[in-house]
């Protein structure tokens, strides 16, 4: 049995830049902020729900199993089954996935899929001679025994290690993820010029998307118990130029590299869901979906070059359906680093590539900038690494829907040496 | 098909069966533990009537013979363990009678406290005066999370009366003691533990465990301090007796409120003896039940409930929608949601919609809510600037500026976007219900809901009726008020409704005697003298100089009698930006330091006194001929939980009666004479009785 699904609707909150301490939101925080006004512009009840899932990479202690936290956090229930899945940068994309295959085989109806990330809340993480230090410590019981602990004290216990520094690094090769995007750039030739040209177009179409009201009913604004309204993606720079970002020092390999942070998805906060329902979900009430999701692909390669992600999941895509180049309306391509997105498009044009790797005859072609990221991207909002792959289906089935397009992909490369990918069909 | 958690919790605490010949004792034993469960009859909460105490009596008397290895006392009642003695009945006593009745209570407690075995009260949800007196007769205390502890006395103008006084103080520090009697605060769970009150802290499971522990001998009480036992001489106790005068004259005068000082008299004199603090508590406690203080509060406790009373049934409102997010908007939504509601709160702006979360966090804040409750009612309250709960709510409250034309827009683009049957309430506080009612999308299910400034403090609303709004309307208002934790008046549509009606001429009449030269603190600290707890020309500034104009114009062009003339500096000052406290300076200067006084004037002119309290009065028998309100319980009720005004005296009706009718009346004739034609009498006062 294999049935349509649709994605019905869907809301995120803005994207909040990290500003060097934590945020006014947990992930569970942000999932409800957005979560709240989805549910209610819904014709139907909010317990009418089979699932919720929910991607997240850095769940905070308080809040383990965010979807169920969440679910109940928005009134859904205590009968509201709800789980959290992880497959880093692709988690929000893995709840869609599931929700989709879930209903497409006929075990449930309707399904809230979401990802949540603040990764302004990354925890410090002492060092593991600290961590003995501690438990030794509270063992401890004579005066004697505490003063002996004591004496071991060493300054460097103090030093904790940032999280996210050491989640953002692959455990198997030791490269930090912008190192990765270093040795695409070098593999595909991609010169740091073109480099932060693509990310100036990126902050560009992301102000104009702004300013167009191309997100409004997308983005719902957040309110934090300081007062503050949040109400659009606060990274964007509308004024960046190549100039600028010209000016800016390698951030992961010094002297030579061609990464910085203007031309890297920026570390945000930020959650999304969407709704997925089946075709009985959708005439039960009476709902309008924007998108049908057609197939989606999950594919993994080596760690090192894991910013090659999209067009490994992608391609097998493009050839179970007999889709061109040409077929492909939009693309969402998340925009983890500028030199990565522009070595996948340099991949499908790389006639060597496609055959040897791809199965092709040629080259797949090339992707037009018009169709890839219309409304900016990762560089621009922000990189919440739970939340993005969530974002990225929902935009794409938006942007089909505000284009009169007819057929899309969203993809992303996932630490871990990973790709996922979605085809999308106008409903 | 059954809830999980539903078939797995009882409904009742207990099925052992009534006690015999008893009405509100239930008893059953086991294990040779025996176990007296309060369950007054024909009612939801448990008081500590004399019946109860009598049953007891007897109770006690056949468990002594069955020597059981110890005694649990407990509440039936899923609300809590008492609420406190039987106000109804004791409100009747005086002197020697009330002698006698609490002599005989004195002596039941007495017989619980020397019974050979061990007595344990276990206590959940509030165990308050009498009720408290009960627990602390017992040896042991075991509370169940959440149980909380006070003496509310105070607030009815006495002290506890059936041996509360002896007994806390011995059991606890006694300053910390005289705290809770004085102020009447309440302990919750792990304060009382900390403060000794209760011997352990259990949750409802382990309570069966906790009861065979305190049998056995195994319950540790709580350790007094050093302290504590310091402060159990003479000497100590007159040196903190005279700090804690000195603190009570300072909230009260005593001449206003004794209780207090009678309280501090009691442990300064007797806090040695056991026998001494009884008698004497019990001829102090039959003393201030003479006073007049006492009578008109315990009369505002019965005025508290009658309000309560006309808000009973069911709302059938889960659901608010508040469309305006300034102030009122915004504590509206915020309590609201506190109270358990899903809360939508409009605006245009998303600024003042995030000042609202801010708002309803600090209430949170300064209730004290636990961080998880915070959590729930902050995520119950959305705010919603494309206002989606219109749609969803069951009731909507507008709370805009007041402006006809924006009022009206925004009631024209209700219609047809409400839910069946949902209510719109208007927080108009100036605008005229007839001039709103005809933009309403549902004229029946349109009423006034009236909110005072601020929601989390203020207990009054009014609800306001108009000719075309349905009385189920009006009765679903009324009972949402009260699931709010909120007092409903039930008003009719007229000129500032019924509390600012009688408000108006207390701000206005200040401005003429301000005009007339006296200073701001004279007319000020003569009003706290009177017992207001703020005089006219600070509330003026807190209201805000702006308001107070539009109330006047208001006042002017719609009553049908002369009202104070409005001095042109008035008008003068809010032109150029001064009203009040919101901006930093009106008749008092905020940031200058000028702040209004607090210490009432020992000896205030009568002549202010008068000027500012007998045109309320007038007003109130004004509202009273035209049946704004039911009738004077009611007014002095709302006037009281409105504004504040004077509980010792009983509201204005209640002081015009004390005074005198008939020399308000000439009273108010003579003003006339002298200051003009604002002061002549209401015809009203004729047809009083």
């Amino acid at each position: 049995m294999s049935r349509p699904v649709y994605l019905v609707d869907g809301a995120r909150t803005p994207f909040l830049k990290a500003r060097g301490k934590p945020g006014p939101f947990t992930p569970v925080d942000l999932a409800v902020q957005c979560g709240r006004p989805l549910l209610m512009r819904q014709p139907f009840e909010r317990t009418a729900f089979d699932l919720v899932i929910l991607g997240c990479v850095n769940v905070i202690q308080d809040e383990m199993n965010p979807a169920r936290v969440a679910a109940l956090r928005l009134g859904m229930g205590d009968k509201q089954v709800a789980f959290t899945v992880q497959i880093n940068c692709g988690s929000g994309m893995q709840s869609i996935d599931t929700a989709f295959r879930y209903i497409r085989d006929g075990s449930h109806e309707m399904i809230l899929a979401g990802g949540a990330e603040a990764l302004s809340q990354a925890p410090l993480v002492y060092r593991q001679e600290a961590v003995e230090w501690f438990g030794g410590m509270a063992r401890a019981r004579s005066p004697l025994d505490k003063a002996q602990k004591m004496a071991e004290v060493r300054p460097d216990f103090f030093s904790p290690v940032i999280g996210l520094e050491r989640g953002l690094t692959d455990p198997i090769t030791a490269l930090n993820m912008g190192q990765t995007a270093e040795v695409l750039a070098h593999r595909f030739n991609i010169d740091r010029q073109t480099a932060d040209a693509y990310a100036v177009s990126s902050h560009k179409r992301l102000a104009a998307a702004q300013d167009e009201g191309r997100l409004d009913g997308e983005v719902l604004p957040a309110f934090d118990r300081d007062g503050n309204a949040h109400a659009k993606d606060d990274g964007v720079r509308p004024d960046s130029s190549i100039e600028k970002l010209a000016k800016l020092e390698p951030a992961f390999e010094r002297p030579y590299g061609k990464v910085t942070p203007g031309n890297s998805s920026q570390i945000t906060d930020g959650a999304s869901w969407v709704i997925v329902a089946s075709e009985k979900a959708v005439e039960l009430h009476g709902l309008t979906p924007i998108a049908r999701i057609v197939d989606s692909e999950w594919a993994a390669l080596d760690p090192s070059i894991m910013g090659l992600g999209p067009v490994l999941a992608s391609t097998p895509l493009a050839q179970r359906h007999q889709l061109e180049v040409g077929d492909i309306d939009l693309w969402e391509i998340n925009e983890a680093f500028a030199a990565q997105v522009l070595s996948c498009l340099a991949a499908w044009q790389d006639e060597d590539f496609c055959r040897d790797v791809l199965g092709y005859d040629q080259a797949f072609g090339r992707i037009d900038r018009d169709r890839l990221n219309v409304d900016g991207g990762a560089i621009s909002l922000g990189h919440p690494v739970g939340t993005s792959g969530n974002r990225i289906v929902l935009h794409l089935a938006n942007a089909l829907k505000a284009r009169g397009a007819r057929r899309g992909i969203a993809t992303e490369c996932i630490g871990g040496g990973l790709g996922g990918a979605m085809l999308l069909e106008a409903a | 098909m059954t809830d999980v958690l539903d078939e797995l919790t009882p409904d009742e605490p207990t099925d052992a069966p009534r006690a015999p010949a008893s009405l509100n004792w239930r008893q059953e034993a086991e294990d040779g533990i025996v176990r007296l469960w309060l369950d007054c009859e024909n009612s939801e909460v448990n008081v500590i009537s004399e019946t109860v105490l009598t049953e007891l009596d007897t109770l006690l008397d056949h468990v002594k013979e069955t020597q059981p290895k110890a005694l649990v006392i407990r509440s039936a009642k899923p609300a809590g363990f008492a609420a406190g003695a039987d106000i109804d009945s004791f409100a009747e006593l005086r002197g020697e009678g009330a002698v006698a009745k609490l002599e005989q209570g004195h002596a039941v407690l007495d017989k619980l406290e020397a019974l050979p075995f061990p007595t344990i009260a276990v206590i959940h949800g509030a165990a308050l005066g009498g009720g408290f007196e009960l627990a602390l007769a017992c040896e042991y205390r075991i509370g169940i999370e959440g149980a909380k502890f006070g003496f509310p006395e105070i607030q009815l103008g006495l002290h506890p009366g059936l041996g509360g006084t002896w007994r806390l103080s011995q059991l606890v520090d006694p300053v910390e003691a005289m705290q809770m009697m004085l102020t009447g605060r309440t302990a919750h769970d792990r304060k009382a533990k900390k403060l000794g009150i209760i011997d352990a802290l259990v949750p409802e499971r382990h309570v069966e465990a906790a009861i065979h522990a305190a049998a056995k001998g195994e319950m540790k009480h709580h350790a007094q301090g050093f302290r504590a036992s310091a402060l159990r001489t003479r000497a100590a106790r007159s040196l903190a007796a005279t700090r804690m005068r000195s603190e009570s004259q300072k909230q009260a005068p005593r001449t206003h409120f004794p209780a207090p000082f009678a309280l501090i008299d009691l442990w300064e004199d007797h806090g040695g003896s056991k026998a001494e603090m009884e008698k004497a508590e019990i001829a102090s406690f039959a003393e201030l039940l003479d006073s007049v203080t006492a009578q008109n509060l315990i009369r505002v406790f019965f005025l508290r409930r009658k309000l309560k009373a006309a808000g009973k049934g069911r709302s059938g409102i889960a659901h608010v929608h508040v469309i305006g997010a300034g102030t009122m908007g915004a504590e509206i939504a915020a309590w609201s949601a506190i109270q358990g509601h899903s809360v939508t709160i409009e605006d245009v702006n998303p600024e003042p919609l995030g000042r609202a979360v801010k708002r309803a966090s600090d209430i949170c804040e300064r209730k004290h809510l636990s961080g998880i409750d915070t959590r729930d009612a902050l995520d119950r309250m959305m705010p919603d600037p494309s206002g989606l709960g219109r749609a969803r709510a069951d009731l909507v409250i507008e709370a805009v500026p007041e402006k006809m034309e924006l009022k009206e827009k925004i009631y024209a683009s209700l219609r047809g976007k409400m839910k069946p049957g949902a209510i719109l309430a208007s927080n108009t506080s100036s605008l005229r219900l007839a001039d709103l009612v005809d933009a309403a999308p549902e004229r029946t299910r349109f009423a006034g809901l009236h909110f005072f400034n601020p929601v989390s403090s203020m207990q009054l609303v009014e609800v306001v009726s108009h000719d075309r709004a349905e009385r189920e309307t009006l009765d679903r208002l009324a009972a949402f008020v009260t699931g709010i934790d909120r007092l409903p008046a039930r008003v009719t549509d007229y000129p500032g409704f019924l509390v600012n009606r009688i408000l108006a001429p207390y701000l206005m009449e200040a401005m003429v005697l301000l005009d007339e030269g006296r200073s701001k603190e004279e007319i000020d600290r003569a009003a706290l003298a009177f017992g207001m707890p703020m005089g006219p020309v600070t509330l003026a500034d807190q209201v805000g100089l702006d308001i107070c104009l539009e109330v006047a114009n208001s006042m002017r062009s719609s009553l049908d009698r002369p009202v104070a003339e409005t001095p042109a500096w008035l008008r003068e000052k809010v032109e150029a930006g001064e009203t009040g406290r919101k901006a930093g300076k009106g008749l008092y200067d905020y940031k200058g330091g000028a702040e209004p006084p607090k210490s009432p004037e020992p000896d205030p002119s009568t002549e202010i006194i008068d000027r500012l309290i007998l045109p309320m009065c007038d007003a109130a028998v004004e509202c009273l001929r035209n049946d704004v309100i039911h009738d004077e319980e009611q007014l002095d009720g709302a006037v009281i939980f409105g504004t504040g005004w004077a509980p010792f005296r009983g509201g204005p009706m209640r002081y015009a009666r004390t005074r005198g009718l008939g020399e308000c009346r000439d009273r108010l004739r003579a003003l006339a004479e002298r200051h003009g034609d604002r002061f002549r009498p209401d015809p009203g006062w004729d047809s009083l009785a």
